[in-house]
């Protein structure tokens, strides 16, 4: 931890958060927050920025205060950091969208158990560089939004027939209502992981 | 290779408890001062809307309405609502010229879940001339209906007291308390006629045909 | 009176809280598959809602009126105390229970129901004896959820399923097949006059 690190060196440690380490389809971390609030592309958007903004500070505040904060306390004071930042998310989202705040409602704050985030500043922000920290977090929580997105646009897209609310399929679209409901979440976050599964096994069998 | 460049803690002696507890006092203090000012600044942004969205509703469900005020009840006569009270209230929504009428909120079990309401009642009780879904999580595609359906919303645009108002099927009303219900989302139908029926029933009583106070010139609860 | 009920009815079937609004799904997928552990893992739940939805119920009513933005930190420094506490007084009053439980007890702090609980409680304005009612339910969804789940993974451990579909795939599958199942309890109740 004394040189800076190569860039490259940061690259690795931004694009596994994306594919080979992401967060959901390969550490099943934070899936509360991820089926409920995928029932539209938009709606799992504005998940994935708060979920983003609150990963980049805790990350970003932990790494710099790594060598103050004594080990017996930290799971205390990580808790405290990242509340503090999924309250601010909450409000700022509050005040700026009031019509997507209200749709993803208790399920901000609940951003504060998810485990992706808490895991990350004990596992990896802890003990590394602020820049370093920096960079994998935005790896992961990029990660944790395509997640999101790929759950958001094909439950959307299924079960209303339409894609940020434009319609694909036209009038006649006869919408697959059990995709925007809470089943629909489990089945199509399965499927998704099938289709994960496959490709790691070819690239594996290859 | 892995010297460190920063100065060495003594990692060999534990930190006091004083520490520890420095620590987390600091924490606790920083988190709050920061979450207070980001709660100064959020929090204009947050009223404005809920007032908006509050003003939009009533003026939704007392067609011509400009100006509302909040009431609430202090010993059985309605007096003007005090900023931040919680108990059950009324809105009394005025035109330039007249009182228009009131808008009453309530809830209750929709078919999914809870189905909350606004709508407004004439001065006298005695018709509802608007409805609007507050808050429901119905099934989409039918359920959601109560609020999408543009015909089932006007059934309440003039919709008789008394007797009380029931759902009849679709096409089959004919007094003017029957509401064409939609055909395949009976119970959410049947959720709102209730939720009105248990509102008027509390409220009809206590709501006099022309409130004891004054239209507001502002126009904001 | 019928208001209680719904809450109850909703929290338990209607709207299960694993089921519905996909809370305390860390232990649904990862904790068990005996159906002895889920129990025991839904009554410590059942115990933390409640004594949760109390403690929300006493901070909303006097503190956090007058600093509302704190309100998120104060729920999760009550949950983590209440879990300690609880902790503590299993490990005295019943060493069994606690070494079956082993691991699982910490890991309530983090689960997303106790703290949904505490935050829907909150934005649906729930009185004391509300809250009370609807954290028995929603403890009792859950372990209904949990004990369901146990037994079926149970059977699909043994069953014949493709490799890809093995792991967290298939059991998010039969968690969907159960949450449709659950689908069928909407109407119980509502429009009743």
């Amino acid at each position: 931890m004394s040189a800076p690190s190569s860039p490259s060196e940061a690259y690795a440690e931004f694009v596994k958060g994306i594919w080979k380490e992401n967060p959901v389809f390969v550490g099943v971390l934070g899936m509360c927050p991820m089926l409920a609030v995928t029932n539209s592309a938009v709606n799992a958007l504005a998940m994935a920025s708060a979920t983003l903004f609150v990963l980049l500070g805790s990350s970003v505040l932990v790494s710099a205060l790594r060598t103050v904060i004594p080990k017996q306390v930290r799971i205390t004071t990580y808790i405290i950091i990242i509340a503090t930042f999924v309250t601010v998310a909450d409000m700022t989202l509050a005040a700026a969208v009031p019509a997507v705040h209200k749709e993803l409602g208790a399920f901000i704050s609940l951003i504060v158990v998810n485990c992706l985030i808490l895991g990350r500043q004990e596992a990896f922000a802890s003990k590394n560089t602020l820049w370093m920290a920096f960079v994998d977090a935005l790896g992961m929580g990029l990660g944790f939004g395509f997640a999101l997105f790929c759950l958001g646009a094909s439950r959307e897209v299924l079960g209303m027939g339409s894609i940020f609310g434009v319609s694909l399929f036209g009038p006649n679209y006869e919408p697959w209502v059990i995709m925007i409901l809470p089943p629909g979440g489990f089945i199509m976050l399965g499927l998704i992981m099938v289709v994960f599964n496959w490709a790691k096994f070819r690239k594996g069998a290859a | 290779m892995t010297a460190s460049a920063q100065p060495t803690l003594p990692q060999t002696k534990e930190p006091s408890s004083a520490r520890l507890a420095l620590t987390l006092a600091v924490a606790g203090l920083v988190s709050g001062l920061i979450l207070v000012m980001a709660y100064e600044i959020t929090q204009p942004r947050i009223e404005a809307h809920r007032r908006e969205a509050l003003k939009r509703a009533v003026f939704e469900v007392v067609p011509g309405a400009t100006k509302l005020a909040k009431l609430e009840l202090q010993d059985g006569t309605l007096v003007t609502a005090a900023e931040k009270s919680e108990g059950p209230s009324v809105y009394a929504a005025w035109s330039d010229e007249a009182f228009l009428g009131w808008a009453v909120s309530g809830e209750g079990a929709g078919f999914q879940d809870t189905i909350r309401l606004l709508w407004g009642l004439t001065p006298d009780g005695s018709k509802v001339q608007g409805m609007q879904v507050i808050d429901s999580r119905e099934t989409p595609g039918l359920g959601d209906r109560i609020y999408k359906d543009a015909d089932f919303v006007a059934e309440f645009k003039a919709l008789a007291n008394d007797p009380k108002p029931e759902v009849v099927a679709n096409g089959q009303g004919t007094a003017p308390h029957h509401v064409d219900g939609i055909t395949g989302a009976t119970i959410s139908c049947k959720a709102v006629v209730n939720i009105i029926n248990a509102g008027n029933e509390t409220w009809r009583s206590k709501l006099p045909a022309t409130p004891a106070i004054q239209a507001p010139s502002g126009g904001q609860p | 009176m019928s208001q209680l009920a719904w809450i109850f009815i909703s929290a338990v079937l209607v709207n299960n809280f694993t089921l519905a609004y996909f809370l305390g799904l860390c232990p649904f997928f990862g904790v068990s598959s005996r159906l002895e552990t889920a129990f025991r893992l839904g009554l410590a739940n059942i115990f933390v809602l409640i004594i949760t939805s109390i403690c929300a119920w006493l901070l909303n009513s006097f503190v956090l009126p007058y600093a509302p933005y704190l309100r998120l930190i104060s729920f999760i420094v009550v949950i983590a105390s209440t879990v300690q506490f609880v902790e503590m007084v299993i490990r005295k009053m019943s060493p069994n229970l606690f070494r079956a439980l082993g691991i699982f007890l910490p890991l309530i702090t983090t689960n997303c129901a106790i703290l949904g609980l505490a935050l829907f409680q909150t934005s649906r304005g729930y009185g004391f004896w509300q809250g009370l009612v609807f954290a028995l339910g929603a403890g009792i969804g859950l372990t209904l959820a949990l004990a369901l789940m146990a037994g079926l993974r149970e059977e699909a451990e043994l069953s014949d399923v493709p490799a890809v579909v093995r792991g967290t795939a298939l059991n998010l599958l039969i968690a969907g097949l159960l949450s449709m199942a659950f689908q069928g309890f909407a109407g119980l109740f509502g429009g009743a006059a």
